[in-house]
């Protein structure tokens, strides 16, 4: 379910390598938590940000959650297709749905995040 | 009077359900020491017969309906329909809830959406909300909702604008990284074009102008409006009688990118102040950070057509601290209200009204100002309220009218101390010929 | 596919040379030029023009299309949907008080000020506080006022502070109105309970903390029993206590929020005190002050001398002016109707039958629903729908099967430290013929999800409009009727 080649945080966003730079967005359990997404609020190109500072929000009906960056560096891209078509989040969250590219400041930081399989284990813990 | 609908075997009945013995066992999580010992020191109850008299008693003293009265400022004596109150009081527009469940409140929603729609087309813009508390707190979120867009710190606000409305932008605007800066007026009583054009600067984001304004002059929108995008500003338009509305151009046609304002004029009595109603409107790239409640045309799955509450994630219960506003009950019955009374008097309707308005207050002023010692304070056009200025002290005018019945203006020198000796006063389409006639023959009579 | 549609919109029953309302003809001159220099309109485009048969059609047929109270029950926790008397309609409706316009001298309109003066005395009597003000238009807005009046108090003492403190199981409108008085929010964890960690609550306490904003009992329908030492907490370290009085209802008669150290409150009329809800109100916000708040009350204030009530405005201290003129007084006048045709006695039943009401309520569905805390309820109290969540039903698809018995559902997903939360209140004006068949209904539908959860899932079958596509609606929105798609 969980991409193997992914890291993943705790507020639930995923993180795929290409290089020097990160492909963000958010989880299947996320995507599913919040139901239909009407609205991504996306980040500016070129802002800096920290780790877990927030850059960005997601709408669905009835509710509202801030995506929290999983690591530091600029925004590089946005994926300007979720301003007409926000469900792709829903559809293919892993993919299709991604948020944004970030280009990494600091490799070391990566070391913080999950991998799939302590991702699952974390999502098994929190259903209890 | 009770409304309590339990009989003393229902109580009896309940009470062994629960599994205690009384009522106050219930309360066993309120301390003691915080119990009422006595009663509350509230009058013995009253009887419908006995409250009805005691109402009546207390009304008495209120003998303002009795004179002939020229106030405005603020809150317009209009028609209000009879249909308006008959529909008004029904219990199913009385009695129900928000809207949170769409599928039993239909009647609710299709409201709002056809009241929705009227403020767009009396503004002229994308997009009206389902009511705010009224033109004032109208205004405040106004000037908000242009800080949160352009996230500059200067709003500039005319003086020309209600003092009261101004009033309400400074308390929601104190604690807030917002300075408000006030443009002063004209001779002709409009926005001083070089005084707007002095203060205006790229920090600016937002210039508030009211239209007719305070003093009843029509203001020109679309310079204002040009010139405020000049500088990347969002020009507010504030409309506290919207009658204007019926023979005026929409403010969206004029360059306005908020409209804000007064709905009074739309089918409520002056009743002391309130409940009144505000709306707003604004074009559909903003709706983001539009404040309230909106309705949303949508289809169930049927396939009928219905209406929802939407764009939810704006508001407080979703975003709470982050919301475009703390608003959650508003004014919707008021807005039903308004429905009625813009859907009852129509196109032709609406047109009539303001055109009335309009002729019988330059009726009024023209046949005032042609009294010796006294003039138009104001060189501008006005619609339904002019300011007038006065030879003789108007506290003396006032008491002569007064004994005479007529209430004749208001005195505007407490809000604007430059002005001595002026009133505004206010004619509507429920003045009649022999009214008006009244005033200037009294007033002819007292400036002689 | 083509939509279907039960009642057109005005719009589309609109035709042109028809209208509803005739006025009498210009009994003035004509003059003709006023407007040559001002941009003016030949017509409101897009208006709509129909007869007063059809207004009336249209809005009786709208009509029955809403729920609403004199219909049947509407156990909304934290709403208060209480029966709305019909004489307090008809005293709001006097002629005396429709026609007394605002700005008119306190002489003409004692009677108007008496309403108010006499309001103020019987809120401050319930409440045991020293002063109010009856301008703000709703809770939210009196939560505003009470907010800024904090600040307004602790500025002068030296230091406005930055933090205010809010258990995370309050209204969303607490933290969006202590936002806009430019305070940073800290949430302060409920406990097993549902109520105030008091340690945690004394661990945030700083001197960095301005206010607490607290609703007792809460939005679980819990007294705040330690209510007296969290309101001391705060106090040792300078900070001011706000109440959201929502939840009132629980304690009218019973207790005083004036005797729990509380520094501000804000009361609903349109909840505790029966003013008519009106699909979104009107509504009124009373907020009441301790002694030493009081100068910072909006202004005007209503003062006494000599047995003549007058407006004054000159209160230097004042916080400002939320919205224009004194308050929503039609809304007011109904209150005190109420307030005088209940009495002493009246009022302090209306917390004995609402307490009575809601926790036979509570009896009978206990063993059907869960309920997340087992702490002893007053007026209200929240299940939710852990038990059905096994089955794939959601509180959402209990909600709009409770629709098809003909009742409308209770509070959901509110507060939020309740997952998939149904918060129910009857209030003390529901018979138990009619609380009987609210039990007997969520017990039914307890069985339907077990047996037959698709039926809720669909649900609502038999209303005026299906489960409606809040999806579209949200990402697609239509938020009003257009002549033609390029207007």
């Amino acid at each position: 379910m969980y991409p193997d080649n992914y890291y993943f945080t705790k507020d639930h966003e995923w993180v795929k390598i290409d290089g020097d730079n990160a492909m963000v967005g958010i989880t299947d359990f996320a995507q599913k938590q919040l139901g239909d997404v009407v609205y991504v609020e996306l980040p500016q190109s070129g802002a800096q940000l920290e780790f877990h500072q927030s850059m960005g929000v997601i709408e669905s009906v009835k509710a509202v959650s801030d995506i929290f960056s999983p690591i530091s560096g600029e925004i590089i891209e946005t994926n300007d297709e979720l301003n007409d078509s926000p469900e792709l989040v829903n559809e293919d969250p892993h993919d299709k749905g991604w948020i944004a590219k970030i280009k990494i400041k600091d490799e070391t930081e990566l070391e913080k995040l999950m991998s799939a399989s302590e991702y699952e284990k974390f999502l098994e813990g929190l259903e209890e | 009077m009770s409304y309590i609908s339990l009989s003393q075997k229902d109580k009896k009945e309940m009470l062994e359900r629960i599994g205690v013995s009384s009522v106050e066992e219930l309360f066993r999580s309120i301390p003691d020491d915080l119990k009422i010992k006595n009663r509350l020191d509230v009058p013995d109850p009253l009887t419908e017969p006995e409250l009805s008299r005691w109402m009546d008693e207390i009304a008495r003293q209120n003998s303002y309906h009795e004179f002939l009265s020229f106030l405005g400022a603020g809150a317009y004596s209009h028609v209000i329909p009879s249909v308006v109150d008959y529909l008004s009081s029904r219990g199913e527009f009385i009695s129900p809830y928000t809207p949170y469940q769409p599928e039993v409140s239909q009647g609710t929603l299709q409201i709002i959406f056809e009241f929705q729609t009227l403020i767009c087309q009396l503004t002229g813009m994308d997009i009206a909300n389902a009511s705010l508390y009224d033109g004032a707190s109208g205004a405040a979120e106004a000037v908000l909702m242009a800080n949160r867009i352009k996230s500059k710190p200067k709003v500039l606000v005319a003086k020309s604008v209600h003092p009261q409305y101004r009033e309400v932008i400074q308390t929601y605007t104190q604690n807030l990284d917002i300075s408000v800066e006030e443009i002063e007026y004209s001779d002709r009583g409009e926005v001083d074009i070089g005084n707007l054009k002095a203060k205006l600067d790229e920090g600016t984001s937002a210039v508030v102008t009211q239209s007719p304004n305070f003093f009843g002059i029509i203001e020109k929108l679309d310079m204002i409006s040009a010139l405020a995008h000049e500088r990347q500003a969002l020009s507010i338009v504030v409309v506290a009688e919207p009658v204007s509305l019926g023979i005026l151009e929409a403010p969206g046609r004029l360059g306005a990118d908020i409209v804000t304002g007064e709905g009074q004029s739309f089918g409520l009595s002056v009743s002391y102040g309130g409940p009144y109603l505000g709306f707003m409107a604004c074009c559909k790239e903003s709706v983001r950070q539009f404040p309230g409640r909106i309705a949303g045309e949508t289809e169930d799955v049927d396939g009928k057509r219905g209406f929802v509450a939407t764009l939810s994630t704006r508001e407080q219960f979703i975003r709470r601290e982050r919301a475009t506003s703390n608003i959650c009950t508003n004014q919707a019955w008021c807005a039903l209200r308004a429905t009625i009374f813009l859907e009852l008097l129509g196109k032709q309707g609406m047109r009539e009204l303001a055109s009335q308005n309009l002729q019988k207050a330059n009726y009024a002023l023209d046949q005032i100002t042609k009294i010796a010692g006294i003039t138009p304070r104001f060189q501008g056009v006005c619609f339904n309220e002019f300011v007038l200025e006065f030879e003789k002290p108007w506290t003396e005018i006032e008491e002569f009218l007064l004994e005479k019945g007529v209430i004749g203006g208001l005195s505007v020198v407490e809000a604007f101390p430059e002005l001595e000796n002026c009133a505004l006063l206010c004619v509507t389409e429920s003045h009649r010929k022999e009214d008006i006639d009244r005033l200037v023959a009294l007033l002819k009579e007292v400036c002689s | 596919m083509k939509k279907v549609i039960h009642e057109p919109l005005i719009f589309e029953i609109s035709g042109e040379g028809k209208n509803g309302y005739v006025l009498p003809k210009l009994d003035v001159p004509l003059k003709d030029n006023i407007l040559e220099d001002i941009p003016s309109r030949k017509e409101i485009e897009g208006f709509p023009e129909v007869s007063e048969v059809e207004v009336v059609r249209h809005f009786t047929r709208l009509s029955q299309t809403n729920y609403c109270i004199d219909l049947g029950f509407y156990p909304l926790g934290s709403c208060t949907m209480k029966y709305n008397p019909k004489i307090n309609e008809k005293l709001a409706f006097k002629k005396e008080w429709l026609l007394s316009h605002p700005h008119a001298s306190e002489k003409w309109t004692q009677g108007s000020l008496q309403i108010l003066k006499m309001a103020e005395e019987l809120l401050k009597n319930i409440t045991g506080m020293d002063a109010f003000t009856l301008q703000p238009s709703a809770g939210a807005q009196g939560e505003f006022v009470g907010m800024l009046m904090i600040r307004a108090c602790l500025e002068e003492r030296g230091n406005p502070r930055k933090i205010v403190l809010i258990p995370d199981s309050a209204h969303g409108t607490n933290p969006s109105s202590a936002h806009i008085c430019g305070y940073r929010i800290q949430e302060i964890k409920s406990n097993e309970r549902g109520t105030v960690d008091v340690a945690d609550l004394a661990e945030h306490m700083t001197e960095d903390v301005a206010a607490l904003m607290v609703t007792n009992p809460n939005t679980l329908g819990v007294f705040e029993t330690d209510i007296k030492k969290i309101t001391d907490i705060v106090h040792t370290k300078g900070g001011l206590v706000y109440m959201d009085g929502a939840n009132m209802n629980a304690l009218i008669g019973m207790c005083k929020p004036g005797d729990m150290g509380i520094d501000v409150i804000h009361l609903n009329l349109h909840k505790t005190f029966s003013t008519p809800h009106g699909g979104g109100g009107p509504g009124s916000g009373p907020v009441g002050v301790t002694k030493e708040l009081e100068p910072y009350l909006p202004f005007p204030v209503i003062e006494k001398e000599d047995g003549i009530l007058s407006l004054n405005h000159m209160r230097p201290k004042s916080i400002g002016r939320v919205r224009s003129f004194y308050g929503n007084f039609l809304v007011i006048v109904k209150a005190v109707a109420y307030i005088l045709s209940l009495g002493a006695t009246g009022l302090k039943e209306i917390a004995e039958i609402a307490v009575l009401n809601s926790n036979y309520l509570r009896k009978n569905l206990e063993d059907d629903y869960d309920l997340k805390y087992l702490t002893p309820t007053l007026h209200e109290c929240v299940f939710s729908d852990k038990i059905q969540k096994q089955f794939g039903v959601t509180n959402i698809d209990i909600a709009k099967r409770l629709i098809d018995y003909g009742l409308h559902p209770p509070t959901m997903s509110f507060p939020l430290i309740v997952q998939g939360a149904l918060m129910v209140e009857p209030t003390e004006t529901e018979s138990k013929k009619d609380l009987d068949r609210f039990i007997e209904a969520m017990k039914q539908i307890a069985q339907e999800a077990k047996e037959d959860p698709e039926l809720l899932k669909n649900a609502p079958h038999g209303s005026y409009v299906r489960r409606l596509d809040e999806t579209s609606a949200a990402r697609n929105p239509v938020l009003r009727w257009r002549r033609s798609p390029d207007e």
